[in-house]
């Protein structure tokens, strides 16, 4: 045990004076990383990939997840397999395409070929192996433990005792059930994977992806941009609630003046954006009332799924998920979400809305990049300024989009996790 | 366009390469057509892809453009305030087709930026659609092709590629 587990925590609190402040040295500190490693994402269920990434059988992905090589495919009879891509052999990852289309994977070392789901089914010189060889579950690729899925989010888990992935998500199913309901049909993943990495800590994106506090500062230019484009805003102002769903997942929903393909119409999509976005919102009124109608619509949310998936279903549909390499660096992969069934025309702005704002290219992303990095860089001064303050509306019953509460959500989890007693 | 030379459209892609590290973004954007298309696909679908259909990182239309330069001449573009230093080698360039109205091109870029003593490399082919308009060249499509598997370490394509 080093000196900052012996501190046992890495938060000071004090409800009755509302502070809320998070050590600086969990943002830097090695030994920090390594116990995140084992009791977290060890532990978690984390994201994988979208069941739409996998259409016909014998598609795969090849994936990063907590460090594990994964291989994501549809084996022959439709079903989904998350398997550790290692050669039960002598190790060497069996496929080595980012995705594809495959009969069987053939390792090139030895030249073992397994099937789609993972079993062996030829070696060279298979004579000269036992003669049960081939029936030993050893003799296969590895499952992933726990592999669940839920509308179409397919979640491994590197923890066999861990609870079902229904309970572990809870109320985070009801805004998954929001984002999968804007299909008729179902949502899939739009072609073309934005990596990026940053050099900052993972827990800042985290952070970032919920903080509704810094929009106006951060994104200046991306107001300016949406002002100068002759009708890109609507007169709907910035207002909502943030929301803590246990387990350190939360949720910000919310409404804004940006176009939402599903279905917040703005002028500069004109008459054609018009009707479209109108016939949208009659399907989603016959389809679920008024009511949830407007809910699925209007609002948008950036919701985070414990310890790093966030789902933001605003001008665009996001899939983010992001892992710690270092203290100071982390990987980043995000995937467009659409209604497979959507027209030319609501793709086409989708797309669009997503680049405009999001993704390394964007006009606000870059600057989001930008504020994790100086964090980061500010961190260097953690031995004196230690401490952070996500204290923001502290004691409200109801804490605004722009309020802290989602941080605290994750922090006081987090500290649970980091911080509980070793089994 | 029968009689643009390579050297013609060498001397174009060096004096844009200098507009772009000297930070002259205004006038950079002159070197374009009112419908040009400068586009940033990701790494993983097809050089000719459309950004209609897939996730890019960049698809700017002229009006885009014209909007990405104005947010990265502001202070609050805080991605690139200060502005990093960058240099654009342009490299291999090779026409790879012409017609009377245009030539596509082909060059090999590294571009290099940095900023807080970090430097990043960004790599890859520019694919370029040239036409002539009043007797000078202009970009109708920069088309930047990253050879990188992604952005990692980049992060972002806060600088003009």
């Amino acid at each position: 045990m080093n000196a900052f587990q012996r501190m046992n925590t890495a938060l000071m609190v004090d409800e009755a004076k509302q502070i809320f402040k998070v050590s600086r040295q969990a943002f830097v500190d090695p030994d920090i990383l390594e116990a995140e490693r084992t009791r977290i994402f060890d532990k978690c269920w984390l994201y994988l990939g979208h069941a739409s990434e996998l259409p016909k059988p014998g598609d795969f992905v090849t994936r990063q997840v907590a460090g594990r090589n994964i291989l994501f495919a549809r084996d022959a009879k439709g079903i989904l397999r998350a398997m550790f891509n290692t050669c039960p052999h002598r190790g060497a990852q069996v496929c080595r395409e980012k995705h594809g289309n495959a009969k069987s994977f053939q390792c090139f070392y030895h030249g073992w070929v397994f099937g789609l789901d993972g079993a062996l089914r030829s070696q060279p010189g298979e004579a000269s192996y036992a003669p049960d060889f081939k029936e030993r579950s050893t003799s296969n690729m590895q499952q992933v433990p726990r592999f669940e899925t839920y509308r179409d989010f397919c979640f491994v888990c590197f923890d066999r005792n861990a609870e079902t992935l229904d309970s572990y998500l809870g109320p985070v199913k009801e805004y998954l059930d929001i984002i999968g309901d804007q299909a008729e049909a179902s949502m899939t993943i739009v072609g073309g994977t934005q990596e990026y990495s940053m050099r900052a800590n993972w827990k800042l994106l985290t952070e970032n992806s919920i903080d509704g506090y810094h929009a106006l500062t951060t994104h200046a230019t991306y107001f300016d941009y949406l002002k100068a484009t002759n009708g890109g805003l609507v007169p709907v102002p910035l207002e909502g609630a943030a929301r803590d769903l246990g387990k350190g997942h939360a949720v910000l929903e919310y409404k804004a003046p940006w176009g939402r393909p599903v279905a917040q119409w703005i002028p500069m999509w004109g008459d054609e954006g018009k009707r479209e976005i109108d016939r949208l919102y009659q399907g989603l009124v016959t389809r679920f009332g008024e009511e949830r109608a407007k809910r699925i619509a209007l609002f948008n949310r950036n919701l985070f799924v414990f310890p790093n998936l966030v789902v933001n279903d605003i001008m665009a549909v996001t899939i983010r998920t992001y892992y710690p390499y270092a203290p100071d660096f982390m990987t980043v992969s995000a995937w467009a979400l659409a209604p497979k069934e959507e027209t030319d025309w609501a793709r086409k702005y989708r797309l669009f809305n997503f680049l405009e704002f999001l993704g390394p290219g964007g006009f606000a992303t870059p600057d989001d990049v930008e504020a994790l990095e100086q964090c980061q860089r500010g961190f260097r001064n953690s031995t004196e300024a230690q401490w952070n303050d996500i204290s923001k509306g502290m004691g409200k019953e109801t804490p605004a989009y722009d309020d802290e509460l989602q941080m605290r959500a994750f922090w006081s989890n987090w500290n649970k996790h980091v911080f509980a007693p070793s089994a | 366009m029968q009689n643009i030379t390579r050297a013609d459209v060498e001397d174009f892609l060096f004096a844009e390469a200098e507009l772009l590290d000297e930070w002259r973004l205004p006038e950079w954007l002159e070197l374009f057509t009112d419908d040009a298309i400068y586009y940033v696909p990701s790494t993983d679908v097809p050089a000719d892809s459309s950004p209609d259909k897939n996730l890019f990182y960049v698809a700017d239309d002229r009006f885009r453009l014209s909007e990405r330069v104005k947010r990265l001449m502001k202070r609050t573009a805080h991605a690139e305030f200060p502005h990093s230093r960058t240099r654009h080698l342009v490299s291999n360039v090779r026409i790879r087709s012409r017609s009377d109205s245009e030539v596509e091109v082909a060059a090999a870029f590294i571009t290099y930026r940095t900023k807080d003593g970090v430097t990043d490399i960004y790599f890859g082919s520019n694919r370029y659609r040239l036409v002539a308009e009043n007797g000078r060249l202009r970009i109708k499509e920069k088309r930047c092709l990253l050879d990188s598997e992604g952005l990692r370490t980049q992060g972002r394509v806060s600088i003009i590629l």
